[in-house]
């Protein structure tokens, strides 16, 4: 199988945060926003090299919205910056109202997703985030997994014409996709071919599933393991190539049960080609205090989980 | 081009018309708040806004833009548009039919001209305002931005989040005002929420503040025309127009009864007979 190298653990947020940058130097109508959050979204770099293009609005997320449709209206690219739950539960009626059915070319960046946040608890840890996203008429929802494809996905995020929701995290993780990569938007990858099962992965579990596959293969089990990182719209073509040739799928999202990538993947698969399938997911619980790499742990949202759900897939065939 | 007194009395006497008959036409929708803030719109529309429908676009590139931050407000709002060009007056006939342009409340998803942003969830329309004003200041432009919220609506926080925004960035282009009947759906203001005092509360958020009888046309050409030459001194204002919900029919005049209600045939009849017929016609 391919084998990737770990270049060393970066944040996916500082991925963002380099990807704003440089849409900023590419584009003038790219502007950042941020509700007290600019050294959390990293927009540091950006803010200090296009000062005007950058708005502090506050601890006040509803206006934060409200106002970058505005500006998006107007003819500008805003990126509005919080945390996952602050900008979608928070303000899920402004994000429908104002830029979904609003039709305004906002841009989303929500980071501190899923439960890697970690010590902050399960406040600020939302699993239902990619669930309330998908929900909406329009909305493209990108879940990165690396730092580098995060880069990447921000700059296609500020070309794509329409809202978009950039989910990305805190910890460090594994950079091991290729520095300035495309990104296309609505296009899984590849990551490893394999014929037994298939592991559909997005965000922080695409790693995850890259070791669960080599574990597998020192047991005589090939995983093909793709990358989701657009849940919305979804590489159906490609999911449904890739289980159609192996017959069973193992789909892994650090998101709870409901609505996320396992349910839109089952969907898929029921209406079209049904398959035994296990679900990798935080389940129907919030989460809690404690390392990303313990809650990760304790969630079943690692490695060991996601090899021991392909072997279970393999053996319902 | 200029409207005068008399001609503004006919237009908004119009309007109203317009407002009865596509209510009791629909069977539904938002009277109340129509009838008290068709004055204001009217003056706004007819001689104060710098706008063009025949150049119209979305972004409101070289124009004045207006925000209905109040999206129940849609009969009034779709009378004037159509009354000033924006598409065909017979189209009036369409309010909240299916596959209409002239939804319940107001949509961008069917390309309605002078539409610039979906409302209706109350309390967001101050914020986009400030959004698109910011944007034109950015852009070094010369137009100015127009908000209309209900007093029933700055019950909602996101208006005083929206009002921090606006101070903040000293948006001395953006013209909110607000419709201040006193009335909501389930009740007076004051035996609801207990608003308050919202001209205090304007001036503690350091607005430029201006209250006006929204029922005179002098007073809301010269309401605005304040506002215009508060340009410069780097804040936001606000004029708080005082109003009567249901005003001009007077079965429906100070009630909350008439918020969200469709008079019958026979109720239509008196309203219009009540404001009288206009040389502009009906739709």
């Amino acid at each position: 199988m391919k084998k990737y190298t770990d270049t060393g653990k970066k944040d996916t947020r500082s991925g963002f945060g380099a990807g704003l940058l440089e849409a900023g130097r590419k584009d003038p109508r790219v502007l950042a926003l941020t509700a007290d959050l600019k050294g959390s979204l990293k927009m540091d770099a950006f803010a200090a090299e296009f000062p005007d293009r950058f708005i502090q609005c506050g601890i006040a997320e509803a206006n934060m919205v409200g106002a970058a449709a505005g500006l998006a209206i107007s003819g500008k690219i805003p990126f509005i910056g919080s945390f996952a739950e602050f900008v979608t539960g928070r303000v899920y009626d402004q994000v429908r109202q104002a830029v979904a059915y609003g039709k305004a070319n906002v841009k989303i960046a929500s980071s501190h997703a899923g439960i890697t946040l970690g010590e902050d608890g399960a406040t600020h840890q939302t699993m239902e985030d990619i669930a309330l996203m998908r929900a909406l008429p329009g909305m493209v929802v990108i879940n990165p997994c690396d730092f580098n494809q995060t880069k990447a996905a921000t700059l296609a995020a500020a070309a794509w014409d329409g809202p978009v929701y950039l989910r990305f995290g805190r910890p460090g993780v594994p950079n091991f996709t290729p520095e300035d990569q495309e990104f296309i938007i609505g296009k899984a990858l590849v990551m490893n071919e394999g014929a037994d099962v298939t592991i559909l992965a997005t965000g922080h579990l695409v790693w995850e599933s890259l070791l669960a596959a080599e574990q597998l293969e020192a047991e005589g089990i090939s995983a093909e393991v793709l990358d989701i990182a657009t849940i919305k719209p979804l590489d159906e073509q490609a999911i449904l190539a890739s289980v159609g040739k192996t017959g069973a799928v193992v789909i892994a999202e650090e998101h709870n049960s409901a609505g996320g990538l396992g349910e839109a993947v089952a969907g898929l698969l029921v209406r079209e080609a049904p398959a035994p399938a296990e679900f990798i997911n935080g389940g129907d619980r919030f989460g809690q205090t404690g390392t990303p790499s313990a809650l990760m742990k304790a969630y079943g949202l690692d490695a060991e989980h996601i090899a021991e759900a392909a072997r279970k897939a393999v053996g319902r065939k | 081009m200029t409207k005068n007194k008399e001609q503004l009395r006919e237009i908004s006497t119009q309007v109203r018309r317009d407002i009865v008959r596509m209510v009791s036409l629909a069977g539904c929708g938002h009277p109340g708040g129509s009838m008290s803030s068709a004055g204001i719109l009217t003056e706004l529309y007819f001689n104060q806004m710098k706008h063009d429908p025949a150049t119209w676009t979305r972004d409101g590139k070289g124009q004045d833009v207006f925000i209905l931050s109040a999206g129940h407000l849609t009969p009034v709002y779709y009378s004037i548009l159509a009354r000033t060009g924006y598409f065909p007056v017979s189209e009036l006939a369409t309010f909240r039919r299916f596959g209409a342009r002239l939804q319940g409340h107001p949509s961008v998803q069917k390309g309605l001209p002078g539409v610039y942003q979906a409302s209706g969830s109350l309390g967001q329309g101050l914020s986009v305002a400030a959004g698109l004003a910011l944007a034109k200041k950015m852009d070094g432009a010369e137009e100015r931005v127009y908000v209309l919220c209900g007093d029933g609506e700055s019950e909602e926080g996101q208006i005083w989040e929206a009002g921090m925004f606006a101070v903040h960035y000293g948006l001395d282009n953006l013209i909110a005002m607000t419709d201040w009947n006193g009335q909501q759906i389930d009740g007076t203001v004051a035996s609801v929420a207990g608003e308050g005092d919202l001209k205090a509360k304007w001036e503690a958020w350091d607005w430029n503040v201006i209250v006006a009888d929204g029922h005179d046309f002098d007073a809301i050409a010269g309401a605005i025309a304040a506002a215009k030459a508060n340009r410069g001194s780097g804040k936001p204002t606000m004029i708080l127009f005082k109003t009567v919900m249901g005003y001009g029919v007077d079965f429906m005049a100070g009630t909350c009864k008439w918020h969200g209600k469709a008079p019958n045939a026979e109720q239509c009849a008196e309203a219009l007979s009540q404001l009288g017929e206009t040389p502009l016609g009906d739709f």
